[in-house]
């Protein structure tokens, strides 16, 4: 906790890096417009809430820091480095498959619908990118996914395969196996939507001390509360653009802008 | 009727819960006259082949004459060629199906188009005569021969079946690897796996719980197709028990011969079917289905149970 507000507090924003910027990015999926310019900054250590109406473009926009969705237009960093393509110049460069699954080491992502493979137990699961990817030594990895298992409180839970776990314990061995890859920024994807509401508190918890730990998150949610306690900095968004930011206590209780407010009326 | 007053009477050992639903079941007449008839014609045909001009003696006379054996050996080995050839093919052809790469997939279309239209017995004979296009084969300074000397009746029915075969292995496979979810790639991509990493490690573990039961039922299928084979001069068992038959003056029952044995093989491949698609079952299900074994000795106790409690 101390070591979140020391960090917090001696990074200023004009000396470092934003860990994400986005400036002017623009998506669409044929002819549906989903992203119409978003500018945003997330800083390191930061967490940073993304909320909104479903179709609001949160989640394609999550997708886009790693990569996982084509931007069209604008440009879009990751700790400085453009995502997706190099510039040389003026020109721009695609990236190789190869390139792109490098930088995509250091970002961790967390999917609504956990995507845990199934034929792997929790444990395979949280080797797999290390061993794999990295070329960590099994034993290694072995010993590191204990260690993260055991921090997400599901120690006990190593030798079983998802189709065995519940939905909060589902996500918690998905957040366990992104931070396997030690990712610099991690992106949740509405993690708890799909969680019974009683399971929903576990994995906030998991994300809470997460978060006090330094972890850059970007975090799309419908969770307010959690928005309120952890965030640290928070974006409204509708039909593709930013509506509103700002920081969470101010943007959630004392909303400026009309259709922050009819949706906050409603989730509150 | 007595048995139910008998425990609904009895005073001295109350129900536990509430009390067990005791009663008449309804009687299905219609099952048991279906049953009836269905054993009498059993029986009818039983009777009519044990009765038939068929001498029954030969069969086992034969039974592990060393041409049988022989001919089993040569069809196992087609059948295991013929399916390895098949796999492969099916596997890159799917693969090549599903690419974005518009004449890679083009070319698959067209493969499999042609080699799923096409009569295998008819590609057999084809293969068995392409001595009419290709008179020399010429691999430059690694091989050079007369094709007719080259294309031997092995390869041929190896080619003939292998290639017949990866039309359809394609379609299965195709249709293992789509039947994946796409978050797994998503989730597999945000770890930083290569394409090729997420297909080996994450696709086709998953595909192969699909893949694997209709590729257990082409694996039978190709053992007993391997009997056309005859058409281009390959041996094989059918053709051996054909030979024996003809000289033994016993035709029909080495026949007989030949269905039983590829009735034993085509029982032992499917005892392994079912042991492979239950390891690929892992993590799909809560719990692996029992093995056979395991469901005997299961129930060999609740008989023996039973038996306890009823004496």
């Amino acid at each position: 906790m101390t070591e979140k507000l020391s960090k917090k507090q001696d990074s200023p924003s004009q000396g470092t890096v934003p860990m994400v910027k986005a400036e002017g990015v623009h998506k669409s999926f044929g002819h549906v417009e989903v992203l119409k310019g978003i500018d945003l900054e997330v800083k390191p250590g930061e967490v940073f809430c993304l909320i909104g109406p479903s179709g609001s473009g949160k989640s394609t926009f999550l997708r886009c820091i790693n990569h996982l969705e084509k931007i069209n237009a604008g440009r879009l960093y990751v700790d400085g480095e453009l995502v997706g393509y190099r510039q040389q110049g003026e020109k721009l460069y695609e990236l190789r498959d190869r390139e792109v699954s490098m930088k995509r080491r250091d970002i961790g992502m967390v999917f609504q619908r956990f995507n845990l493979f199934p034929h792997m137990t929790a444990l395979e699961n949280v080797i797999e990118a290390p061993v794999q990817v990295r070329g960590v030594s099994r034993t290694q990895a072995r010993e590191r996914a204990m260690q993260l298992l055991d921090r997400v409180g599901l120690a006990d839970r190593a030798g079983h395969y998802p189709s065995q776990l519940s939905g909060g314990q589902q996500q918690r061995v998905a957040i366990a196996r992104a931070l396997a890859m030690d990712p610099k920024l991690m992106l949740f994807d509405e993690p708890t939507s799909a969680l019974d509401p009683e399971l929903v508190g576990d994995v906030l918890d998991v994300m809470r001390d997460l978060a006090e730990s330094g972890m850059t998150m970007v975090v799309v949610t419908h969770e307010m509360g959690f928005a309120r306690e952890v965030g640290d900095s928070l974006v409204f968004m509708d039909n593709g653009v930013v509506v509103e930011s700002g920081h969470p206590r101010d943007v959630l209780t004392n909303p400026q802008h009309e259709r922050t407010q009819s949706f906050l009326s409603k989730v509150l | 009727m007595t048995d139910i007053k008998k425990t609904a009477g009895e005073p001295g050992t109350p129900p536990a819960g509430p009390e067990a639903v005791k009663a008449i079941p309804v009687r299905h007449y219609g099952r048991y006259v279906s049953a009836v008839i269905a054993i009498a014609i059993l029986v009818a045909i039983i009777y009519a082949f044990a009765q038939g001009q068929i001498n029954w003696g030969a069969v086992p006379d034969y039974f592990f004459d060393d041409r049988i054996l022989t001919g089993v050996g040569k069809t196992l080995l087609l059948t295991v060629a013929s399916m390895a050839i098949g796999i492969f093919g099916g596997i890159v052809l799917a693969v090549m199906r599903l690419s974005k790469n518009p004449v890679t997939s083009s070319i698959a279309w067209f493969y499999i188009w042609f080699f799923r239209g096409t009569p295998v017995l008819v590609q057999l004979v084809v293969w068995f005569n392409l001595g009419l296009v290709f008179q020399y084969i010429n691999l430059g300074p690694l091989y050079k021969d007369e094709w007719s000397d080259f294309m031997t009746p092995l390869l041929t029915a190896l080619l003939g079946l292998g290639l017949n075969e990866a039309a359809y292995m394609a379609e299965i496979c195709r249709a293992g690897l789509l039947a994946v979810d796409e978050g797994q790639t998503e989730a597999a991509h945000a770890l930083g796996m290569s394409h090729s990493r997420t297909l080996r490690r994450i696709i086709i573990p998953q595909a192969m719980r699909v893949i694997v039961p209709p590729t257990g039922n082409e694996v039978i299928n190709m053992l007993k197709t391997t009997s056309l084979v005859s058409v281009v001069q390959y041996p094989e068992l059918f053709r051996f028990a054909q030979d024996i038959g003809q000289n033994s003056g016993a035709p029909v029952e080495m026949y007989f011969l030949a269905a039983a044995w590829y009735l034993i093989m085509t029982s032992i491949l499917s005892v392994g079917q079912y042991y492979v698609e239950r390891y690929y079952a892992r993590g799909s299900s809560r719990s692996l289905p029992p093995t056979p074994w395991q469901k005997v000795k299961a129930h060999l106790t609740t008989f023996s149970s039973r038996k306890v409690t009823a004496a």
